[in-house]
This record gives structure tokens, C-alpha cells and sequence, in this order.
């Protein structure tokens, strides 16, 4: 029995290892999400192209993704050509024009392409803050009911959809 | 004269503004309240400052809903609780004494009583030890004497 107490200093010195291991290959920027498996918050706003109003209902129906950009974000440069092969696959997306400039915004799109079914307007930032989206590009799984399944924090690419984020949405469709 | 005017314009300078923006509040108790919650949530972005000492434009969103939030007459609780709500427990730079945050609450006191176990326990052995050693001492001296 006494002997056990000898490995006590071994336990306590392989736990702190551990713990200090894994903390180097944990990034402290990534935020757990507060809004996984809860509703979309409820907002109402007006499209970017028309003047049309929208809400959260407008997630209900068919899974989508979200995804917040703004003109003025370079990784959303980055991840938009990707997000054009996505749509041309048949994943509905919803943009988030996280605050920008209209005129802006739409010039962009007329350049690069518009992969979205429709941008939901936000320049002031509240709906994103209510979504807590900390930068942008961020892209949410949304399903068919308007709840949020997934947040995917960063660029959108062939790597990060064929990881969770891909298999998060592909959960949804049949 | 026309030229004399364009040049003091163009080198006379206005104070900039801050950096960080002032709200009028409709009393000074709601501005004390602002002023406590600013500094006990933390930037979702710059992750070792609070809001008040953020300038990114998160903080500044965060600062201008907490306004509109105090004015609306919600209580610092559900405040704090719908931040949580958006951003995780993550914005609370002091955590809620509940759930899994507990831990960090009580973890330095758990520790603290572990170590003066040990150490109490380390000290009475030692002490201990030097008594039964002493004992010892003093029969061997009494067996030396009695049988030279």
C-alpha cells in the first residue's frame, strides 16, 4: 500500500503532460459555438439586391448554408469561387452581408459572381452579433426547420468540405 | 484676404475624435452599470481584452447592443445571459459559479487544501520519526550504562 503513494508524482506529472500536450494543438481562436442545435435568432431585414424584407422563416423548407461576407474580408475573396462550385452543385446558400457597403457589395457580385439565393442585408452588424459571429467568412448548417447544425469558422474550400462542415450539411440532404 | 482665410483653415486642426465612443445615458445609475458590464465581457475577437478596452469593431457592436439593452430596461443578468447566449461562456471574463466553471472557482482552494494535507502529513511523519528516534537513543544510552 505504502509503495502505491510513490507513483503519486508520476500520476500528477503525466496529467499536467497531457493536459499542456493537448493544449498545443488546441487553437485558442477557435470559439465554441452557443447556437448549435438552437434556432436561427429572429431578425428582419431587407435583401441586398431588392427591397424586399425577409426573416428567419425564410430558413425553413430545405437545409441551407449561411454564410457571412463582407467586401472588405480577403478570405472571402478566397473562399467565393468555391462557394460558386457549390452553388452550381445545388447547395442553396444564403449570404450575410456582414457590414458592407451596398454599392460595394453589389459590384462584387456582378464581378465575381453571385452564388447566393438571396443576401440578407446587415450594416450594422446586429443580426451577425446575434448569430455571434466574430469575423467573417463564417458559414452555419442550417436544416430544414431553421435550426443551426453547424458553424464553420474561416474559408470555405474542398478541404473543409469534405471535413465536418461538408458532412454536417450532407447529414441533411437525403 | 480669401487666401489668408483658405490657409488658416488648412492649418487649423480639430481634436479627433475618440477612439472609443461616449453614450448619453438617461441616468448615471445605468451608466455605472455600463461601465462594471464593459469590463466584465470580453472580446469574442481580440481575446485577451475586455470590450472596454477593444477598439475592433465587435467590441464597438458589443458596447452600442449593451447600450440599447440598458436603456431598454433589461437587468445585468439577462444581459450577461443572452451574450452567453450568442458567444458561449467564452465572454464572461468572471465566470458563473455553476456548472462546469465551478471548477475554476473552487480548483485553487481544492489544490491549496490538498498541499497542507501533504504537508501536515510530511511534518507530523518527520516529527514523528524523531521522537520514536529519540526513544531509542535514550534506551540504548540506559542499556549501555546498565550492562558496561
Amino acid at each position: 500500500m505504502r509503495r502505491l503513494f510513490l507513483f503519486v508524482p508520476l500520476v500528477l506529472f503525466s496529467s499536467l503532460a497531457w493536459f499542456l500536450f493537448r493544449g498545443l494543438s488546441l487553437d485558442p481562436k477557435e470559439l465554441p459555438s452557443a447556437l448549435i442545435g438552437k434556432a436561427m435568432p429572429t431578425f428582419t431585414a431587407t435583401t441586398l439586391s431588392g427591397k424586399a424584407m425577409v426573416d428567419e422563416s425564410l430558413f425553413e423548407g430545405e437545409p441551407r448554408l449561411l454564410n457571412v461576407w463582407g467586401t472588405w474580408c480577403p478570405t472571402c475573396v478566397a473562399e467565393h469561387p468555391y462557394l460558386m462550385r457549390l452553388a452550381e452543385q445545388g447547395v442553396k446558400i444564403v449570404g450575410l452581408n456582414y457590414k458592407d457597403d451596398d454599392s460595394k457589395a453589389l459590384a462584387w457580385l456582378a464581378r465575381l459572381g453571385d452564388p447566393y439565393e438571396l443576401v440578407i442585408k446587415d450594416p450594422e452588424g446586429m443580426i451577425g452579433l446575434d448569430l455571434g459571429v466574430y469575423g467573417a467568412p463564417e458559414t452555419y448548417v442550417i436544416d430544414a426547420k431553421g435550426i443551426v447544425r453547424y458553424r464553420h469558422v474561416g474559408e470555405v474550400n474542398e478541404r473543409t468540405w469534405n471535413g465536418p462542415l461538408g458532412e454536417a450539411y450532407r447529414a441533411l440532404v437525403p | 484676404m480669401k487666401y489668408l482665410l483658405i490657409i488658416c483653415f488648412a492649418l487649423s486642426s480639430w481634436t479627433a475624435n475618440a477612439v472609443i465612443e461616449t453614450y448619453e445615458f438617461s441616468s448615471p445609475e445605468l451608466e455605472a452599470r455600463y461601465q462594471t458590464l464593459v469590463q466584465e465581457l470580453r472580446c469574442p475577437k481580440c481575446q485577451n481584452q475586455n470590450i472596454a478596452d477593444s477598439n475592433a469593431p465587435i467590441s464597438e457592436d458589443l458596447r452600442r447592443r449593451l447600450y440599447q439593452e440598458l436603456e431598454a430596461g433589461m437587468s445585468d443578468e439577462d444581459i450577461v445571459a443572452g451574450m452567453v447566449l450568442r458567444y458561449g461562456e467564452f465572454v464572461r471574463y468572471k465566470p458563473a459559479r455553476s456548472g462546469v466553471t465551478l471548477w475554476l472557482w473552487w480548483a485553487p482552494w481544492i489544490l491549496l487544501l490538498g498541499g497542507l494535507t501533504l504537508w501536515l502529513g510530511v511534518v507530523l511523519r518527520s516529527r514523528k520519526a524523531r521522537v520514536s528516534l529519540d526513544s531509542k537513543k535514550d534506551q540504548i544510552e540506559k542499556l549501555l550504562k546498565d550492562h558496561p
